[in-house]
């Protein structure tokens, strides 16, 4: 626990219930927590797994990858925003944490209709909405003390990531591929989760001109003129500098391509916004400016 | 005296099918409830808390939801139906009067601009859930009207006019419909992707009362429109001199469908093949006579539709597949055995 980040966090317990979007009135957590938990979304459950909570959690959604175990141990009910109200209350939960964004809403009301009290959390990509979730995550669980400790240690670790930033002297640009579809490039513009941790890793978005995730053509690519790509590996399927940079191709002609600066890092820890993510932002910005001095 | 006999059998065993299915669509589900449970709170509405859960399984979401997939299907067989009787043509399907193509274009207007629009207006949002299902309702019977109106000249309504410019207003919302998913962001996207591929999961008894005021009149005019496509069979012209009211009868039929269509997508999702399969597998069972062929389509649609929704909620649980891939995946290669089967050609 560093002294720089626990002040912030405990007015950060005022914003709590603004977090929380949907608790049933009358149903106090704390004085008895929820025993059987369905956790939906990638991060929820990741938290919820940090904070020792394994155990309850009966249900999973399709996006908790993390850890690696989580879907082979726990009942799957499909993808976050095609839920099944029936599948749901099969697995008999007293508690829905799920990810904003989860659905559809007609079948979050019929599970409420059954008693079970759905809690949605807010997911910006921030490192202020990474310790908003945990804080919500653990006091939804009644396991406030738990959550406090673990937001404490990933705060800390987000500011020796400011740290590190601050120690960057020219700043890269680079350009993220989310995917590769049939020679189309998905590329992360402003306001999406790849422009976040670009940015808490001292890096600039090469792609200005579009929110989110878009198809990005090779003219665009060749404006954008990155100084390093990042792509998802899948795996251990991992894309090779070769074959990104090949000749010929728009970003073999890029500045990235001349340095060869092509980092590969799995998905979820990259854009997934949890208790991962100053860890990820470090070992993308160590990859791309190796040469930066350590603490 | 015999073709009565045996549609009179194919009739009984249609209706002891949809019988037999709706109690297996109450009976199996994710949530285990012994049958001696569900026939209780079935006829009491039992209040005994322990089975409150039960309860709720039972009434609120499997009753609605085969009552749902029942009506959605019924309509969907007998638009099918009645457009290739309409068309004369065996491919012909709801699709062709710009139903889908319109109720999936405003669908994906309200999921993409939908949040945006209701914020420029300083709106508090997200938009009500309602918008989409009316909204898409809507957007299908508007793109029926003005495709009716492009191919009626002077009183006549055109049915070639008609399927040339659906195609005509297919590409065009289906171009419109690409620009809103490039517009779109990742969980648009997924909406839109999950939209397309239809699914009975969010049955409610409201969905049910919204939907039964457009199904269930088009399911009772349908018996009036057989002898009528019966004669369109001999051509416009024959069914004219035969004493047939031709141009009520197509418009009447193209709103018939549109509305069923409209409501089944609306409340559903886009569903596919249910409307071509059902009507082709019983002209093989029973023959083509309009006056059979569009109760039965009725009865085997809802039949089938439902069964494909206790496979999608069953395969996969406790999650559950969009049921338009039950139902192509089921639905394709049965059509391909009835085809192969069957004596008959389609062009014979």
């Amino acid at each position: 626990m560093t002294d720089c980040s626990t002040p912030r966090l405990w007015s950060r317990r005022a914003l709590l219930a603004g977090a929380v979007i949907g608790v049933v009135p009358g149903v106090s957590r704390a004085a008895e927590p929820a025993a059987r938990i369905a956790s939906l979304g990638g991060a929820v459950t990741e938290i919820l797994y940090r904070l020792g909570a394994a155990e309850r959690v009966v249900a999973v959604d399709t996006t908790s990858l993390f850890p690696a175990n989580v879907l082979r141990e726990k009942p799957n009910v499909g993808y976050l925003r095609a839920l099944s109200a029936e599948g749901l209350l099969s697995l008999g939960p007293d508690l829905v944490i799920a990810a904003e964004g989860a659905g559809p809403p007609e079948v979050l009301a019929l599970v409420r209709e059954a008693g079970v009290p759905v809690s949605l959390v807010r997911e910006p990509p921030t490192p202020e909405g990474v310790l908003d979730k945990i804080l919500t995550v653990g006091h939804l669980a009644g396991l406030a003390p738990a959550a406090e400790r673990l937001a404490a240690e990933v705060g800390a670790r987000f500011a020796e990531l400011a740290r590190a930033r601050a120690r960057i002297g020219r700043r890269a640009r680079a350009l993220v591929i989310l995917s590769v579809a049939n020679g189309r490039m998905m590329a992360g513009g402003r306001g999406s989760s790849a422009d976040g941790i670009l940015a808490l890793a001292g890096i600039d978005n090469a792609v200005t001109g579009f929110d989110g995730y878009k198809p990005i053509g090779d003219e665009a690519i060749l404006a954008a003129a990155p100084d390093a790509v990042v792509m998802m590996q899948n795996g251990t399927d991992a894309p090779s500098p070769d074959g990104v940079f090949a000749p010929g191709t728009a970003l073999g002609q890029t500045p990235a391509a001349a340095r060869r600066a092509l980092v590969a890092m799995d998905g979820l820890t990259l854009l997934g916004f949890g208790p991962r993510t100053p860890d990820a932002a470090r070992d993308l910005m160590q990859a791309i400016y190796p040469d930066l001095p350590r603490d | 005296m015999r073709a009565r006999r045996r549609s009179g059998l194919i009739f009984a065993g249609l209706t002891l099918l949809v019988a037999a299915v709706a109690v297996l669509s109450v009976g199996v589900g994710a949530v285990p409830i012994p049958p001696s449970r569900i026939v209780n709170l079935v006829a009491h509405a039992s209040a005994d808390p322990a089975s409150a859960r039960d309860a709720l399984v039972i009434l609120n979401i499997r009753l609605p939801r085969t009552l749902l997939g029942l009506m959605v299907g019924a309509g969907l067989a007998v638009s099918g139906a009645l457009m290739q009787g309409l068309f004369r043509n065996p491919l012909a399907d709801p699709a062709l009067v710009g139903v889908s193509a319109g109720a999936g274009l405003a669908a994906a207007t309200i999921i993409v601009l939908g949040d945006g629009v209701l914020r420029s207006l300083g709106l508090p949002g997200p938009l009500p859930y309602a918008v989409l299902p009316a909204g898409a309702f809507l957007g299908g019977l508007a793109a029926t009207l003005g495709l009716t109106l492009v191919a009626t000249r002077s009183g006549r309504t055109s049915v070639t006019t008609m399927l040339l410019a659906g195609i005509a207003l297919g590409a065009l919302t289906g171009a419109m419909t690409g620009l809103l998913v490039f517009a779109s962001n990742d969980r648009q996207l997924r909406d839109l992707t999950f939209w397309s591929l239809g699914s009975l999961g969010g049955a409610s008894w409201t969905k049910v009362a919204a939907t039964a005021p457009a199904i269930l009149p088009v399911l009772a005019a349908v018996p009036f429109l057989g002898r009528g496509l019966n004669a369109l069979v001999l051509g416009e012209a024959e069914a004219f001199h035969l004493g047939i009211p031709v141009e009520r009868l197509k418009r009447a039929a193209i709103l018939l469908v549109a509305v069923a269509v409209g409501a089944g997508v609306a409340a559903a999702g886009v569903i596919g093949f249910v409307g071509l399969v059902v009507p082709h597998a019983l002209r093989l069972a029973i023959g083509p006579d309009h006056r059979r062929l569009l109760p039965a389509a009725a009865l085997l649609g809802g039949a089938l539709l439902v069964l494909a929704d206790v496979a999608a909620r069953l395969v996969v649980a406790p999650a559950e597949l969009p049921i338009g891939i039950v139902t192509a995946l089921v639905g394709a290669p049965v059509f391909l055995w009835l085809l192969l089967s069957g004596q008959r050609g389609f062009d014979g």
